[in-house]
């Protein structure tokens, strides 16, 4: 009897499990696998054929690759400078002014300043394209009227502005997630901790860098790897403001539009699933270790400010 | 005294700062939208200024409603979406009670290996993905996107739902236990209903990812019939770039149904960030 109600029990178990498993299983992990293991194939004569390294050894030896790599790791890089010198510092700022006591309008602010957040990249990036191109004129008219036209250019189609200009027009799309976040880890703060600092005369700027700030640096690690993971897997803003070869001349390419070129191939090269596998596996390298370096030496140290 | 007028101070600064950001963030929205209204030469003579009776103009929308198929497209984008969501909430809930509500081995493994989802992009396995729906005679089918944004959602979903499930109480599932019920019908009648908050935010998180996407669709998807919204306004306004009109109206029925979405639901969305679910 007991052992008969314990086996119906296990059934249940691995009914309730078993969608999730297998979709997430079907889908998630074994396409993972299956990356993995056609970046170590190639394709000779209609046939698969296992070459070990070989792929990987082409994408660091062959200057045709290892330049497109580098140039890709390196803009991918600065993109996710800017998201965290300028989109997490302003997100920062926005939660610390919300959580001001008694602010009106709260609510309204939050719920503007998050607009841009839940429109597509295809808006965002169509938006802007317009609002900076020179033919339309509504980026040099505003400097104008600050007098400044003379900084106007067409940032978009010069080499050396349009990596920044599409980060930081990321950066206004995603400010409300740091925002959000931080707001919550502010509110969770127990107001006799924020009184008993007031006691000791510590109010206002100063009590935000000795108290609050020290106590969500969790948030703040958190956000830091949202937004590690987010930007080494962008792509949508990339390709629709500048297209899939990254104009100008593979300026803004990032990791994303690498593998989407080298897996679709593009006007004079053909597409190469093995070889946009191997950028795919150097793609989820890059994010495992930071999410293993968050997970093992940001996150472990960071308990104890919790509460 | 001195303190009061301290706080005003910060106070105004405060204000002074939020608005001035939350016009930074709503401008080109609100550029696109006034001009999506206006006459070809008002949008170029005089892009501040909202539409008069002597520069409004309908004729993007016009074009635009009647080359593009929005209607179309918006479906597709609406049956994948509450689609995807139906099977992230459904699975999602279910693994997570298993999870939440029974001891068996390799349940923390179990719960390891659900959660690997969450910090790697489905993105990585693309390459494959596109194999498998190959293989499945799934491509351009809205299924195959229905069934990626199901594995995508599912990791942060049952975790979300196990914290949660984890607070219904022992009690009431044993009661129901005593009284006969199956596993089932506890997970169904009594935990479900229970938990409903944290499917709202669940869903809410999972909406606007899924329906703003454009890799998928690109990849998974790209034919006429199968196009989401975001993909059909990228081809549509890509098509259009030197008639204005048509372009600022197609982005403004882009931004549209979002819009809406949010106004509906922006209050569980805070709501759900605010309260920690995501911590």
């Amino acid at each position: 009897m007991r052992a008969e109600t314990r086996s119906k029990r296990r059934w249940h178990i691995a009914i309730f499990l078993a969608p999730a498993v297998l979709v997430y299983t079907a889908l998630m992990i074994l396409p993972l696998f299956g990356t993995l293991k056609l970046s170590l194939y190639q394709q000779v004569d209609q046939q698969q054929v296992f070459v070990g390294l070989d792929n990987f050894r082409t994408l660091f030896g062959d200057p045709n690759w290892s330049e497109s790599f580098w140039r890709a790791l390196k803009n991918n890089t600065w993109f996710f400078i800017i998201h965290m010198l300028v989109q997490n510092p302003i997100g920062i700022a926005i939660a610390a002014m919300l959580s001001v006591p008694a602010l009106r309008f709260k609510g309204f602010y939050r719920t503007a300043i998050f607009i841009p957040t839940i429109l597509s990249f295809v808006i965002v990036g169509f938006a802007w394209k317009l609002i900076l191109s020179p033919l339309w004129g509504i980026a040099p008219d505003l400097l104008k009227m600050v007098g400044l036209k003379h900084l106007f250019h067409p940032w978009l189609g010069k080499e050396e502005y349009a990596l920044t200009t599409i980060a930081l027009i990321s950066v206004w799309q995603f400010v409300g997630i740091p925002m959000m976040l931080i707001y919550a880890a502010l509110l969770s703060i127990p107001d006799e901790i924020l009184e008993a600092g007031e006691m000791d005369g510590i109010t206002g700027m100063k009590a935000f860098w000795k108290i609050k700030l020290p106590l969500i640096l969790p948030s703040i690690g958190i956000i830091s790897i949202l937004t590690f993971v987010g930007n080494f897997n962008a792509f949508d803003l990339v390709y629709t403001m500048e297209g899939a070869m990254a104009a100008p001349n593979y300026s803004t390419e990032v990791m994303g539009t690498f593998l989407f070129r080298t897996f679709f191939g593009h006007q004079t090269q053909p597409g190469d699933p093995n070889m946009g596998a191997t950028i795919a596996m150097m793609m989820f390298f890059i994010i495992l270790t930071g999410v293993v370096i968050y997970l093992f030496l940001i996150q472990t140290r960071m308990r104890r400010y919790q509460f | 005294m001195q303190r009061v007028r301290h706080n005003l101070l910060n106070r105004a600064l405060a204000h002074a700062a939020l608005i001035t950001y939350t016009i930074i963030a709503l401008f080109p929205v609100v550029i696109i939208l006034i001009n999506s209204f206006k006459t070809r030469k008002a949008i170029f003579r005089h892009p501040l200024q909202p539409p008069t009776p002597d520069t409004f103009s309908l004729i993007g929308y016009e074009t635009v409603l009647k080359q593009g198929d929005y209607l179309h497209y918006f479906q597709n984008s609406l049956i994948v979406t509450v689609g995807s969501l139906f099977f992230i909430l459904l699975f999602g809930a279910m693994a997570a009670f298993a999870l939440s509500e029974y001891r068996f081995k390799g349940n923390t493994l179990m719960g390891l290996y659900l959660a690997i989802g969450i910090m790697i992009p489905i993105r990585l396995g693309t390459v494959a993905i596109l194999q498998f729906m190959v293989a499945a005679h799934l491509v351009n089918t809205l299924t195959a996107l229905i069934l990626v944004y199901t594995a995508q959602g599912l990791p942060l979903a049952i975790f979300i739902l196990s914290e949660f499930m984890r607070q219904v109480s022992a009690d009431l599932k044993d009661a129901g236990r005593i009284d006969g019920l199956s596993e089932y019908r506890i997970f169904f009648r009594l935990v479900l209903p229970l938990v409903r908050p944290a499917l709202a935010t669940v869903a809410v998180f999972n909406m606007i990812p899924i329906w703003n996407d454009l890799w998928f669709p690109l990849i998974l998807a790209p034919g006429e019939e199968t196009k989401t919204l975001t993909l059909g306004s990228q081809v549509f306004i890509g098509q259009f770039v030197t008639d204005w009109n048509a372009v600022l109206s197609g982005l403004s029925l882009a931004i549209l149904p979002v819009m809406i979405l949010y106004v509906i639901f922006s209050r569980q969305l805070i709501r759900g960030i605010t309260s920690g679910a995501v911590k």
